[in-house]
Formats: structure tokens, sequence, C-alpha cells
């Protein structure tokens, strides 16, 4: 339990506890939760069940707790297509945002025969205010290494590839770390477990690019160049670093392998909805009393991770929306927050699961503002390749800049949304086809914010006169 | 290229050959595929930029042109082309600290040092830097000065933080004025 207080270091007081208790060490102690709380009990722990609970730097600690054993059957015993026939049946899905389904991607991979084949894994968490990823290799990095093990595996991989931010220093030090201490049981590298099966894992760092998040982005910046994507098709699976095949997986997504492998793709497959199984770990910030790292089954309504969960919010004041998925996502009014917490109920009211950023915004926070805040973020960002992308983000900041400072009039509005509409359909990668999404979904929802600033036409004139 | 002008270059990346730390990043990875960035990492690391002399000697012996190396130099935001100040501070403007206020946070800095956002002041003391999400959000508004992490700011919070930095390079002499 104390250990559970020791990583809960996010929390905001809550329940205070009795003079008398001392578990908690004297810097906690207006940290702490009690366990019999919603923001414990109604949380799902795969992914993390194991962080805060196990030394994260020992490999003895995470072998003792079943740890490298599915790895183990999987080199041993297992072949390929059983692994993805495992997957695939598991329902598995890219937890980075886009989500692929795990099984097909793998499978898409195997079918190509190659000398050389990759596996890389995606530790570019660029979404301000998501750290998902980081919190999952600083806790628990074997499991990483052991899902990217068992995938390197299953598509024939020859090596694999750890992409992880320069600004996670501690992340970085406890995977390499990591790598050695496997290395060392020869649980990867030459003659794996006396199989005579090589596959060695390697890291190298990002440099603070958020369109490096991008498969093909990311790709070129293993190979040491700029980080502008590439267009689709060849998709990695066919040409991806270095021309090689590739299988680029996030972080969490390889996180849930072993448990898969462990338990069984039924077992993974019976939690969560139709098409989203599961659970999905969320970075539950902003003006939300306990914010933190959570983790829930796939489905569980907005509603109850905010005001169950989260506590409702820090200020007292109502909640107005969530905001999920970052710069690519969109806003979620409080009308909306019945919606169960799947993929597909997410695109369809204009956002998108995302990496799992979840940030609450309260009656204080201005739509405008936030919309213009994520444009100017992703505007930043554009790595310039493609002109709807450059041109259309620009312009498109410039407008809701207009529209903030009171000086727009009816039409821009309408400008505003083709130009949006156009830029996504336009885009070469992700980042452009989704950058548009935060002011589409506030427009969408909150539009009489945008037209409360609006003036007109005459008024500019007079304006102009004076 | 003039003869001249690579003659002047290779000197001084002959120059730059000489320094260990150089050497041993190039040692480390030359043979290595995918490396020109974990260099430039090791060099920014252990410099606080990627000098000029430096990128030459890099291209010499990585045997990648120049101006591939300056393609990922000022792509990514992480490295610096001029050493920054001794403190560097990084203010948070990812979108839970950003709901939370940063901005004020940034203004604030930007007062009390007398650094301009995305530059150092005068005396090199301070460098002052708007950093995307540094993954902590739970703490918001954050500040990072070299390495040292303060969460839950208010603008009241700064003055302190900013004199507690003064005071701990008030001993050191003024710095140099690096070589080019």
């Amino acid at each position: 339990m104390l250990a559970r207080l020791m990583v809960a270091e996010h929390l905001e007081p809550a329940i205070r506890r009795p003079e008398t208790f001392t578990g908690a060490p004297e810097f906690l102690k207006d940290h702490t939760l009690s366990l019999d709380t919603p923001f414990f009990t109604d949380q799902v722990k795969v992914v993390l069940a194991n962080s805060g609970h196990i030394v994260p730097e020992s490999i003895d600690d995470y072998i003792a707790d079943g740890g490298y054993d599915a790895w183990q059957r999987v080199v041993t015993s297992m072949t390929p297509q059983d692994v993805i026939r495992e997957i695939t049946e598991s329902g598995l899905r890219g937890r980075g945002g886009g989500g692929f389904p795990t099984g097909k991607k793998w499978e898409l991979t195997a079918q190509v025969q190659n000398e050389e084949k990759f596996i890389i894994c995606n530790g570019d968490e660029g979404d301000p205010g998501a750290y998902m990823d980081r919190s999952i290799l600083e806790g628990n990095p074997h499991a990483v290494i052991e899902g990217m093990l068992i995938a390197g595996f299953a598509i024939g991989a020859t090596s694999g590839w750890f992409y992880v931010r320069a600004e996670y220093p501690l992340a970085v030090e406890r995977l390499d770390k990591a790598l050695k201490a496997a290395r060392r049981y020869n649980l990867l590298g030459k003659d794996i477990l006396g199989t005579g099966r090589d596959l060695d894992l390697e890291i190298r760092l990002g440099a603070g690019a958020f369109v490096c998040g991008e498969e093909t982005a990311l790709i070129a910046s293993i190979e040491g160049k700029r980080g502008s994507p590439t267009p689709r098709p060849p998709y990695p699976s066919v040409k991806g670093l270095w021309g090689m095949p590739s299988c680029v997986n996030n972080v969490e997504t390889l996180a849930n392998v072993p448990t898969i492998m462990n338990r069984g793709g039924a077992w993974f497959a019976s939690m969560g909805t139709e098409t989203s199984k599961g659970t999905k770990v969320f970075a539950l910030t902003g003006k939300v009393k306990h914010s933190g790292l959570i983790e829930v089954p796939m489905g569980i309504s907005l509603k109850r991770i905010v005001e169950s969960i989260g506590g409702g919010t820090s200020t007292g004041k109502k909640i107005k929306a969530v905001q999920t998925g970052g710069p690519s996502g969109g806003v979620i009014p409080e009308k909306e927050m019945d919606l169960p917490v799947c993929y597909d109920h997410l695109k369809k009211v204009g956002s998108i699961m995302g990496s799992g950023g979840m940030i609450v915004m309260d009656e204080d926070d201005d739509m405008v503002d936030i919309a213009k805040f994520y444009l100017g973020f992703t505007v930043d960002e554009s790595c310039g390749k493609c002109a709807p992308c450059r041109i259309g983000g620009k312009q498109l900041l410039l407008l809701l800049e207009k529209i903030a400072d009171g000086k727009a009039v009816e039409e821009d509005i309408e400008d505003l949304k083709r130009l949006a509409v156009s830029m996504k359909k336009a885009s070469l990668c992700g980042l452009g086809q989704t950058a548009p999404n935060p002011v589409l979904s506030t427009l969408n929802f909150f539009l009489d914010e945008y037209q409360a600033r609006l003036t007109t036409k005459e008024a500019l004139a007079e304006k102009d006169k004076a | 290229m003039s003869t001249q002008a690579s003659v002047r270059m290779n000197k001084v990346a002959d120059k730059a050959g000489t320094e260990p730390d150089v050497v041993a990043a190039v040692r480390k990875w030359k043979s290595k595929r995918g490396s020109l960035i974990m260099v430039l990492h090791e060099i920014q690391n252990a410099r606080g930029y990627v000098p000029r002399d430096v990128a030459l000697y890099l291209s010499r012996e990585l045997d990648v042109p120049l101006a591939r190396i300056y393609e990922a130099l000022t792509f990514y935001h992480y490295f610096k082309l001029e050493p920054p100040g001794k403190a560097i501070i990084s203010v948070c403007t990812g979108t839970a600290c950003y709901l939370k206020g940063s901005q004020a946070l940034v203004d604030e800095f930007a007062r009390e040092t007398g650094a301009p956002v995305g530059g150092s002041t005068e005396d090199k003391l301070f460098h002052l830097q708007c950093v995307r999400c540094v993954g902590c959000c739970g703490l918001a508004p954050v500040a990072i000065v070299n390495g040292k992490t303060y969460g839950k700011l208010t603008p009241p919070d700064i003055k302190k933080i900013v004199h507690e930095w003064r005071e701990h390079f008030a001993g050191d002499a003024p710095e140099e004025k690096t070589t080019e």
C-alpha cells in the first residue's frame, strides 16, 4: 500500500488521515488518499498492475511476479502465427491514438519476406497533458521490453528500436538498465534462452518534435533526418526504417501484450465494448480534484471518470467540458458526458481517443482561447512539408486571433469552418489531418462563445473612421 | 567551396577533434546505425549547445554533409546552437499548465530575470524557455530550473526561485566568452 502511495505523487489531498496514521512518509502527508475511495476502486489495472508494486530497476522483482514467463513460452514453444492469433483474438487496438488493430498490424508485417525487419516502440509522447507512456516506462520497463520481444518474434524482426522522448531522462535511464539486465539473463541478444534465435533492442532518443509521434516521421528521425512524414502507402510494414519492413507500436500497446499472452486473448476481450477491448490508461488532469494517472475499462462513462474517480472539479465550479486527444482531439461538452469511452464513440462526437490525455475544464475556461492554444501548438509543431498544414494552420490561427480580439464578422466563422475541413482532408499526415479538430469541436458545441465575440462590418468601418 | 575555405574548415574540425568528449562520442556511435541524433545529444548534454566546430568535425568523421547535420539541429527543439545561460528556466506550457496560468509565470520570470523568452540574459546567468508538457500535469503549473522541479506555482513564488538561483551562482566568475 505504501508503494501505491509513493506513486500517488500527483494526488490532491482528499481525505485527511487521522493524526495517528503513520503509514505514509512525511513528505506525502498531504497527498494521500484512502484506498477505498472511488479513485482506486473504480479503476481496473492491467497495464499499471505492477507499477508501484515492483522495483522498476530490478529484473528479479519483475520475474518473481511472473515476468518474462510469456516471453519464455513464446520463444520456446510457440509459432509467430500462434502469437498473432492470440493478439487478434484479444481485440487489442493501438493505444497511441490511431486505434489500428494490433494483431492485424503484426500480421501485415509478418507476411512481408525480407532479410531484415524491425520492431519499433513509439515512446514519443508529445501530447501536452499526457504522461501515460512515461509512467509505464518508469514504473515497469520490463513489461514494455517483454511486449516488444513478443511483437518482434511475431513479425520476425531482426532487431528492435525504442524511440523515447529525450525529455524523459528517468524513463530512458530505467529502460537502459532494464535492457542491460535482460541481456544479462539472455532474454534478449544472441541465442535467446538457448533457442538459437537472435533479437536485440536498442534505444534512440527523440529531440523535441511533436510530429515524430507520427510513424513515418519517427522513422525518419531514427535515421537521423528531420522528422518529416512521408506519404503512405508504402506503409512501414512494407517499407519502413532504412527501407525495411517495420512495425511501429505504442508503449502502452506493447505493455498490454505480456498479460494478454499469460491470461489469453479471450480474457482481454471480455473487458470493454464491442469494438474497444481491454483497459485504457488516461492522464486525468486540468481542473479536477484528484488528478493523476488512471486505468479504466473501455466503455466506462466519461461522467464516472470525472465525477467518481476524479472527484469532480477542483474549483467547485460546474464542469464545462472534457478534452481528450490533446491537440488532435476535441472537447466533449458536459451534456455528452454519459458517453462510453471507446474509440468509436469519441470519434462520433468529434474527438478522438488519442494517446490518453484527459483534461477537465470548468465554467471559467474560454473555448475560443482553448482552440487557439491547441492550434498555436500544432502550427508551431507542423513540419512544414505540406502546404495544407503549413499554410492552412497559420491562416486558421490568424482567424481565431481575429475572433478572440473581437475583430471578426459572421463570414469569418464560415471561413474558419471551410478552412478547417479542407485542412483535415488535404494534409499529408495525422498532425495536419487532426489539427483542426479542436476548432471544429468547439465550433460545434460552443458556437455561442464564438458568436459572442463577433462584430459587424459597420462597426468595424466605424472604428476605422475614429 | 574554394580550397582555402576547405582548408580552414578542416583546421577548425581538427581542433574540435582534439577534445576528448567529442572524440569519445564519435567513437561510441560511429559504427552504429541511426546514430546522428544520438551523437548530437551527447554533445548537447555535455556542452549545453552544439558548437559549429564540433558540427564540422562530426560531418567529417561520420561522413554526413554539414547541411544534413544542421537540418537536424535546426529542426529539433532540443538542440541549441548558442551557449545558454547557466540557470536554464523551463516553464511548462502544456495544456494543464496553460489552463492553470503558466503564461503569468512566463511573464513573471521574464520580468524578474530580464531574459527574453527563448533567450538569455546579458550576463548569461539565466536562460528562459517555454517547453512542452514535462509530464507531471498533476503538479501544474510547473517550472524546471536546471533539473529541479517547482510545482503548483503562483506568480509570487517566482521572485524566490530567481533569488535562489542568483545566490547559487553568486560565487562563480562571470561567464567567459566562448571561443569560436
